[in-house]
């Protein structure tokens, strides 16, 4: 039961973008459609929950002096292998995603998740923890990207439901900012309501 | 004319902040008020520009000669981590004044993806070194721009009735959304 709690807290109470607000860069700049932001969230749940198990497992024998850095190494070897695993089995992905992959690094996210809880709890625990937030940042992304799409181009995960263009400042960067924006509004009265 | 071009693109057209969606967090983090907006941005370009270069000198004579450039990420973040905690040491030894007016703001700065971004940047575009220091430094105020001018907006809305549902970080976002999209009206001045 309790790891049950552990596992959804990720999607609605915890959601690391829409109530956390953490890793908004990638968040922003990957959710011009709804693939893009399947992608980018399934390659940071990969990084979550890979460092969390890592960082746990180690946390007895790493001093407490140089955690940050020695976590930030364990995130990077993570991030790295997925982006070789990227470039080799999903290339056109990679090429859409671009920077932010070796920047999931950077995602505080990730940091985050290995400060506040792999360095604490078992590695059960960190496991279940990393799929969970890792899931809830991918559900985040997904439903942003999905609405972009939508209401920018027309079309969901590539099928077009309308004819012509759709409104097309929410493909660019400011429609970016602004979904997010009535997003995080939206989660706010949700939250209230329950 | 090569360098206007980059500075002009790096600090309008392409501005980190709001088109190409690196920094984030400081962005929102620390635009309640133009006074530390200010420091921000000061400590954002100095680190900014230091890393441009060592990661640039990296890149050139260790990874590239020793065939290890997938080690791109994390050779880069353990140098900017390091350089972030190196200029922390230095500055509080030398200008106690600056260190106390942008000295909370650099351990930030580790994990402002601006810096490791524009590190990474540089080497899609294949910049030269100086290319590559006046590109990373208009990126950096290009940043610091961005931030001061949210920064000032933000303080006016403080006053403002703001509909509820919509305090705080969704109308800081709607705001950067408008803010973007007046940045937009620059793309098209360089090619």
């Amino acid at each position: 039961m309790n790891q049950l709690k552990n596992f959804t807290k990720g999607f609605i109470k915890e959601n690391p973008i829409l109530v956390l607000l953490l890793g908004t860069c990638p968040t922003l700049a990957v959710t011009t459609s709804a693939i893009n932001g399947i992608g980018m969230g399934l390659a940071t749940t990969f990084v979550l929950v890979g460092s969390n198990v890592v960082v746990s497992a180690v946390k007895s024998s790493v001093p407490d002096k140089v955690r940050i850095p020695a976590f930030v190494v364990i995130i990077a070897s993570f991030v790295t292998i997925v982006q070789l695993l990227m470039q080799a089995y999903t290339p056109s992905l990679y090429d859409a995603l671009g920077i932010f992959i070796p920047l999931i690094v950077v995602n505080c996210i990730v940091l985050g998740r290995a400060e506040a809880f792999a360095s604490k709890q078992s590695v059960l625990s960190s496991l279940i923890d990393g799929l969970g937030m890792g899931l809830g940042f991918t559900m985040a992304l997904f439903l942003l990207g999905s609405v972009r799409e939508a209401l920018g181009n027309g079309s969901l995960l590539g099928y077009k439901f309308i004819e012509g263009d759709g409104i097309l400042v929410f493909i660019l960067s400011p429609g970016a900012f602004i979904a997010l924006g009535y997003f995080i509004a939206l989660m706010n009265r949700i939250k209230k309501t329950t | 004319m090569e360098y206007f071009v980059i500075i002009i693109s790096a600090i309008f057209v392409s501005n980190i902040v709001l088109s190409q969606f690196l920094g984030i967090c400081p962005f929102l983090g620390v635009s309640n008020k133009v006074s530390t907006a200010i420091g921000m941005s000061a400590a954002v370009v100095f680190v900014i520009a230091l890393a441009t270069i060592v990661t640039w000198l990296v890149y050139k004579y260790i990874l590239i000669p020793f065939d290890i450039t997938f080690l791109q990420t994390i050779s880069f973040i353990l140098v900017i981590a390091a350089l972030v905690q190196m200029v922390e040491i230095i500055l509080k030894k030398i200008s106690p004044p600056l260190y106390q007016a942008l000295g909370i703001y650099l351990p930030l700065i580790t994990t402002n993806c601006a810096v490791l971004g524009v590190a990474l940047l540089v080497h899609t575009k294949e910049y030269n070194l100086l290319q590559s220091v006046v590109f990373g430094t208009s990126i950096a105020v290009g940043f610091g721009f961005a931030i001061v001018l949210f920064a000032g907006i933000r303080e006016h809305m403080e006053l403002m009735g703001t509909p509820k549902g919509m305090k705080g970080v969704p109308i800081a976002l709607v705001t950067a959304g408008i803010l973007s999209l007046a940045f937009m009206g620059f793309s098209g001045l360089v090619k």
